[in-house]
């Protein structure tokens, strides 16, 4: 078990860092979350699934929100099936499957925002099967054209507030909300930071590494990860990388169900440089700062509507997918694109098709592979972005 | 039968002449000018958009027709070459395929687009498929965001007032793609005969309490509610319904039914394997089951809990038929409509047809097994296969399934009376 909150402080480099925060991607027993439970009394923890969910509601609750990844490959999926069928993500049955052989105990509720048909029907799935649970089934608007959209997430998000603080037993007042939004904005700036300096340096700032400095935000209290994230920067910053000849790649479709650690870390051992990727993309979903004055549930609707990262669940209205990802190609210098889906995703195998076809037409190189959380073998994967990497330098040396 | 009786055969027979003469329009709009909106089946505004005079095309009534007529198979394949998933719907696929082969298909030339209106009751999946068309037409999306019911029985007030103010504004799209204006009254007159239909078709679901059932709720319930859904608001809809009264009265009178002896009640939920469905259906005559309350014949709708479109309140009722089609009802709320249906319509068990195709429908199916056969002991069989796609329907697996379940059954009743019943 991962030694609770504060293990990671004593880590004196980059590496000592990462190696500590690694166990709170995939210990699924969340041990940080009994440790926050022990030192708050009564202190509720909510789990939310991804893509993303406005947490600052939550936390100004005094709840602790948990984003869950599903059960990270570390449980197998039994009881879930009898829930569930087959040909369903993995995601969707390992978090029933966490809950189920009461992995999840630690969490005491469950918000699903409105991502696809799967997650819809899990929540409902969970409300039958843990009916002493906080189950809550957020709306989040797909028509950012409609004028009445934010006023009515604005109303959505009221409902969240009302039930979580009756839930809590103590309602978010105005200035608690505009506290965790404050604390959120500043998470988020840190995470773009981090993300940023990946682009510029990607041996200096490796993927893997800044993934799970990143995962740790899930399990973590918003401002402990910010203390975390600011430490990460200086010693990443200090860190003394290796020179490689790698390809730049942006990896697309991770933006619910995770790869597992390893996928990643074979991509750049094949010599990919992940500079941009949707991975964990919730908690860096919303692309600017919220307005912390005024109206905190108006700001955080605005803030939704206006100022989001496009995935393949939320409408983009006016915006283009395509656009965006030509853009984020250039923004990003990549020189191919990894479509990595999970395994019966359909919002991403959705989005995949028309979005290669933009890429073929911008001559822009790609690579597509699905995963699972249970994937263990990694050797065709390895083959493939192997092979991708070999062709990109090739005809980079050619031109 | 249709000889000896005066209206058997008539809900059967009209119906395929309403629907070639809807098709036959569709393959005329681009000469006649006429304005072409594509929609959903689902929980649909059609009135507001036949207010406008638009014709509609519904993708996912011709991903249906070509599962029946045999042709899914090979649309499907051809989005797949286009790079679509094996795993991605089957009903997105194949229209797909056939925009991809000339909108060519059994019932005729489909015009293209001039507007989509993406209304997504009840799929998600709905979003990515309109999303798709309109990269491939070019075509303006008009995405009408419809909020699942996911607060139990209480219904929420915003929500409501979210798709009316959407449907203002779908209102004023209209307005400038087709020139006229939103005319409220001729919108209400539409909403008459939706009303009227619908309670006339009310009447035909409910006449499934009969014993024997004149009726099969299922197998029967698919072509009869086909004009519900493609044409309500229109006259010959509620005509339609008018002829189909009288076939299932006559039909109660002679003691006619789907099956020639009622052995089972059934109620079934899921959507039917287009693509084999007589074999389907076969598989569950002979065990005399008529199934008497269904789901999938409230995929478009519900009304046999009390809802009708309300002329008087144009916008507000569209909004609220949006909101309460089956697929856009939390767990909650369908479980308790499956119970009630065994209840009001004296059903010996429930068949659940899970498919792959559709996660809206289907994911979490297996833990409504669960419920029924644990908490409420109704003997309860699931089988699995697909809607669209004919790769998925196993018959040698599914026909062993079905018939252990009604030996099983028959058994139950020989040694002892049905608890599920109590
Ligand atoms: S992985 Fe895809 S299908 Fe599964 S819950 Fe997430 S968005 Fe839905
Ligand atoms: S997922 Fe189901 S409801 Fe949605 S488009 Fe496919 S068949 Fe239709």
């Amino acid at each position: 078990m991962a030694k609770p909150n504060g293990s990671w402080q004593k880590a004196a480099s980059w590496e000592e860092l990462v190696t500590a925060c690694r166990p709170l991607v995939t210990d699924v027993s969340f041990p940080t979350v009994e440790a926050w439970k022990e030192m708050h009394p009564g202190g509720k923890a909510i789990a939310c699934f991804p893509v993303y969910t406005p947490q600052e509601v939550l936390a100004a609750a005094g709840a602790l929100p948990v984003t869950v990844y599903g059960a990270r490959g570390q449980v197998e999926i039994d009881h879930a099936d009898s829930r569930i069928q087959s040909f369903v993500c993995s995601i969707a049955r390992s978090t029933l499957e966490l809950g189920l052989v009461g992995r999840a105990r630690s969490l005491d509720g469950l918000i699903v925002p409105s991502i696809c048909d799967v997650a819809r029907n899990l929540s409902g799935v969970w409300q039958r099967n843990f009916p002493g649970q906080f189950v809550f089934y957020l709306h989040l608007p797909q028509n950012p054209e409609s004028a009445a959209a934010i006023a009515y997430y604005r109303s959505e998000l009221g409902r969240l507030r009302r039930e979580v603080g009756e839930w809590v037993g103590r309602a978010p007042t105005d200035e608690a909300l505009r506290e965790a939004i404050r604390t959120y904005n500043r998470n988020r700036e840190l995470l773009d930071s981090l993300h940023q300096r990946r682009v510029e340096a990607p041996e200096q700032w490796p993927a893997a590494g800044v993934y799970v400095l990143a995962a740790a935000g899930n399990v973590l209290p918003r401002a402990e990860h910010n203390a975390l994230l600011e430490k990460a920067l200086e010693l990443g910053a200090a860190r003394r990388a290796p020179q490689r000849d790698t390809v730049r790649v942006l990896l697309r479709g991770a933006f619910c169900e995770q790869p597992p650690l390893e996928l990643l870390e074979v991509l750049e051992e094949a010599g990919c440089a992940v500079v941009n990727d949707d991975l964990q993309v919730g908690s860096r979903f919303l692309l600017g700062p919220v307005r912390a004055d005024g109206d905190p549930l108006a700001a955080l609707a605005e803030a939704y509507l206006r100022e989001s990262v496009l995935t393949p669940v939320n409408h983009p209205g006016k915006r283009s997918r395509s656009v965006d990802l030509l853009e984020r190609v250039q923004a990003a210098a990549a020189q191919g694109v990894i479509f990595a889906s999970p395994k019966f995703c359909e919002p991403a195998l959705y989005d995949s098709v028309l979005l290669k076809q933009v890429l073929e037409r911008a001559g822009t190189p790609y690579l597509e592979f699905e995963y699972e959380e249970k994937m263990t073998v990694f050797e065709t994967v390895r083959m493939q972005a192997e092979t991708f990497v070999e062709s990109i330098l090739f005809f980079s040396e050619k031109s | 039968m249709a000889e000896a009786y005066r209206f058997q055969g008539v809900g059967r027979d009209l119906q395929k002449d309403l629907l070639g003469q809807w098709y036959q329009r569709l393959e005329n709009a681009p000469r006649t000018g006429t304005p072409v909106a594509y929609l959903f089946i689902s929980g649909n505004i059609g009135e507001l958009l036949r207010s406008f005079g638009f014709e509609l095309v519904f993708p996912e009534v011709n991903a249906l027709q070509c599962g029946v007529k045999k042709v899914a198979g090979d649309f499907i394949l051809k989005a797949e070459d286009l790079g679509y998933s094996s795993d991605v719907c089957g009903y997105v696929k194949n229209d797909i395929g056939l925009a991809a082969s000339g909108n060519r298909g059994p019932f005729g030339t489909l015009p293209k687009p001039d507007l989509l209106v993406c209304t997504y009751s009840g799929c998600n999946t709905y979003i990515k498929w309109f999303e798709a068309l309109a990269e491939l037409y070019g075509a303006r999306l008009f995405m009408l965001d419809v909020p699942y019911r996911r607060t139990g029985e209480q219904e929420l007030q915003q929500d409501r007032d979210y798709v009316v103010a959407q449907l203002e504004q779908l209102a004023e799209v209209c307005a400038e793609l087709t020139g006229r204006p939103y005319n409220p009254d001729h919108l209400s007159e539409l909403l008459e005969n939706s009303r009227q239909a619908e309670e006339l078709w009310v009447n035909i679901l409910h006449s499934a309490r009969h014993r024997p059932s004149p009726f099969d709720a299922y197998f029967e319930a698919v072509f009869f509610m086909a004009p519900i859904y493609v044409l309500r608001g229109m006259p010959e809809c509620v005509e339609y319904y008018r002829a189909a009264a009288q076939e299932i009265e006559e039909r109660i009178t002679h003691r006619l039914g789907p099956v020639s002896e009622e052995r089972f009640r059934i109620v079934l939920e899921g959507p039917p394997p287009w693509p084999h469905f007589r074999t389907f259906w076969e598989l569950f005559k002979r065990w005399g089951v008529c199934c008497v309350a269904s789901t999938y014949s409230k995929v478009g709708g519900i009304w046999d809990f009390g809802f009708r479109h309300d002329p008087s309140r144009p916008l507000e009722s569209l909004a609220e038929y949006a909101m309460n089609c089956y697929t856009n009802w939390g767990w909650q709320l369908r479980r308790r409509m499956m119970e009630r249906y065994v209840k009001d319509y004296q059903a010996d068990a429930l068949v659940i047809h899970s498919v792959k195709s559709c996660r809206s429908f289907s994911v979490g199916q297996a833990d409504v097994r669960e419920y029924f056969t644990k908490e409420c002991d109704l003997p309860t069989l699931f089988v699995e296969s697909d809607l669209a796609d004919p790769r998925y329907f196993a018959e040698a697996q599914i026909r062993n399934r079905i018939d252990a379940f009604f030996e099983a059954l028959e058994h139950r009743r020989v040694a002892g009376p049905h608890p599920g019943r109590a």
